[in-house]
């Protein structure tokens, strides 16, 4: 027996319908139910299909999870959801639910940020977050560096993307290279045979000038047009395209810059621990990449392991449970859903 | 018994909770953009209003639309999962049904159509036929523009937002008498008329006339074309 505290979490913002269930920094059991495949021939997230999607999927996906984590809905001691950002018709689905849970079991009920909650997942993998903790974020939706003194409420941006995310990026360079949606996966397994200094893509926002103005952002639309550019010249003049290689190379432009600007993030506000966390950081080359600058820089690097990276209701509970022990006010079940909630704001 | 309702398939975010002979609760706001805040909310004050706790509500009906999808999910997955926390039955149910329904309890008697907003410049309608039984729905529903539905359904008595929206297209019946008693109609589903339909059906058990799935009746296929080719991709 113990009294730490049994949330449930539900996770909505994109096409994943996610369910956790966290008992204060241990982790039950995280369900998802994709709805990718779906979208898979559209070459990106249709808003329409994700949101239909996760109705038919919400039910079914806290059925198994109550199941197989042996949990019984009325032993709950609070509910979380996310609450932006993400898709506006996702969210409310997601919302909508937990809200629904809240009033039929009598249970305080938590409206949490996204990416707060991608930070907090790394509690019920690795424990406790060192304060402050220094993390970046990286998906298909965000590329952000955080300096994050309390998870549960101070969470502070240092930069983030100014055109395509990370992930975009690696969606967008899969398409041209006529790899399949996700783009994700697919570069990165393409990518261990090829060379990754075949080609010298362009690295965003790493000038002196630019590291002065633009220290901890990030830009990857120039980088997606130049390996666009590259691509077509090689169809111009008729020769065969190196996938492997060009894969390689972009990817390593990707996440050269990300770890070099993750590393600076830390030595700057003496930081001796970052998170990585984010759909990206599954790809195995900015996980390796990561390791050897951290080790060298006596930087402690945490990752957690791919599922709790991607979006899902562990990372959602995750966070409710550290708001739980910590105190924190439930959220009013008026709450809204925000699409483009701001990272500093972690509760609605 | 006490049945649960609840509608958002129109303006109308609609709670109302229904003892078997009436409805004993209700809790209505209208606001077309914010379904999921003030749904829940309103469960909780029909419940208070009620004298209830959640777990003395016997069953669930939810409106299945057709209506806007974005308010209309919010209102069927908050339905399917209050019912399936405490282990209740959920049924859903037209909503447009629960308009005609309405109309029926005011005393309206005769043809009637339906007429909702779908947005995009076109309705939800069905024909329905109102009589000392109950209603009948002739046919329907369907999206249409309001212009395109047949002539003889827009010359009905009109309930549902159509006329407000599109007064030219559905004026409604002639002003030479033939509009019943001047009963008002309904623009929005209340989920007081729509619980009380539930309960009707239930107790006649008519095979005939069952209690409909709980899929939204979306009528459209998912717009592909205007989405955006990736807001967010699934690398989370
Ligand atoms: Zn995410």
């Amino acid at each position: 027996m113990t009294d730490e505290p049994l949330v449930l979490g539900i996770e909505t913002s994109c096409d994943e319908t996610g369910v956790g269930i966290v008992r204060g920094e241990t982790l039950l059991v995280d369900t998802v139910a994709s709805s990718v495949e779906e979208h898979a021939r559209f070459g990106g997230v249709v808003p329409e299909v994700a949101s239909r999607a996760h109705l038919e999927a919400m039910v079914p996906t806290i059925e198994r999870a109550c199941r197989e984590a042996g949990v019984s809905l009325r032993d709950l001691d609070a509910i979380a959801v996310t609450s932006g950002p993400g898709l506006a018709g996702s969210l409310l689905v997601g919302v909508a639910a937990a809200k629904a849970l809240a009033v039929a079991l009598d249970r305080p009920i938590y409206g949490v940020n996204h990416l707060a909650s991608h930070v907090a997942v790394d509690i019920v993998e690795h424990g406790p977050l060192p304060e402050p903790t220094m993390a970046m974020l990286v998906s298909g939706g965000h590329s952000s560096l955080l300096l994050v003194p309390d998870v549960t409420n101070d969470v502070r941006s240092l930069g983030s993307t100014m055109d395509d995310a990370a992930g975009e990026a690696f969606d967008k360079v899969a398409r041209v290279l006529g790899l399949p949606f996700p783009g994700g996966p697919h570069i990165d397994r393409a990518a261990r045979e090829g060379d990754r200094i075949a080609i010298d893509f362009p690295r965003g926002l790493t000038s002196r000038r630019d590291l002065e103005r633009h220290r901890f952002d990030f830009s990857f639309s120039g980088l997606k047009t130049a390996v666009a550019r590259w691509v077509e010249m090689r169809h111009r003049d008729g020769e065969a395209v190196p996938v492997a290689d060009v894969a390689a190379s972009f990817q390593e432009a990707v996440v050269d810059v990300l770890t070099r600007k993750a590393v600076l993030a830390c030595k700057d506000n003496g930081v001796d621990h970052l998170l990585i966390g984010g759909g990206v950081a599954a790809n195995s080359r900015l996980r390796a990449l990561a390791e050897e600058r951290c080790t060298k820089a006596g930087i402690a690097l945490r990752v957690p392991r791919p599922g709790l990276c991607t979006d899902n209701g562990a990372m959602v509970a995750a966070l409710g449970a550290q708001m739980v022990a910590k105190g924190r006010e439930p959220s009013d079940l008026g709450l809204p859903t925000d699409s483009s909630m701001p990272v500093q704001l972690v509760q609605s | 018994m006490l049945i649960l309702g609840i509608d958002t398939s129109t303006t109308a975010i609609s709670v109302a909770l229904h003892d078997g002979d009436r409805v004993v609760a209700q809790a209505t706001t209208l606001d077309a953009r914010a379904h999921a805040e003030h749904l829940a909310p309103g469960i909780r004050a029909a419940l208070d209003q009620a004298g209830a706790a959640p777990r003395d509500v016997t069953g669930v009906v939810v409106g299945i639309g057709p209506g806007p999808f974005t308010g209309l999910r919010v209102g069927i997955v908050s339905g399917r999962t209050f019912a399936f926390a405490l282990g209740l039955p959920v049924h859903g149910l037209c909503s447009l049904d629960a308009l005609a329904h309405e109309a029926w309890l005011g005393g309206h008697r005769g043809g009637l159509l339906v007429a909702t907003d779908a947005r995009r410049k076109e309705v939800y309608a069905a024909e329905f036929l109102l009589d000392e039984g109950g209603l009948t729905r002739l046919a329907g529903p369907v999206v249409s523009r309001a212009a395109e539905l047949q002539h003889d359904w827009r010359r009905l008595p009109i309930a549902g937002r159509g006329p407000l929206l599109y007064p030219a297209d559905l004026p409604g019946p002639p002003e030479d008498g033939s509009e019943p008693s001047g009963i008002p109609l309904p623009r929005d589903v209340s989920a007081g008329a729509l619980a009380d339909l539930a309960v009707r059906r239930l107790a006649d058990g008519d095979p005939a006339d069952p209690l409909d799935g709980l899929e939204p009746l979306y009528l459209r296929r998912p717009d592909v074309s205007k989405a955006p080719p990736s807001q967010k991709s699934t690398l989370g």
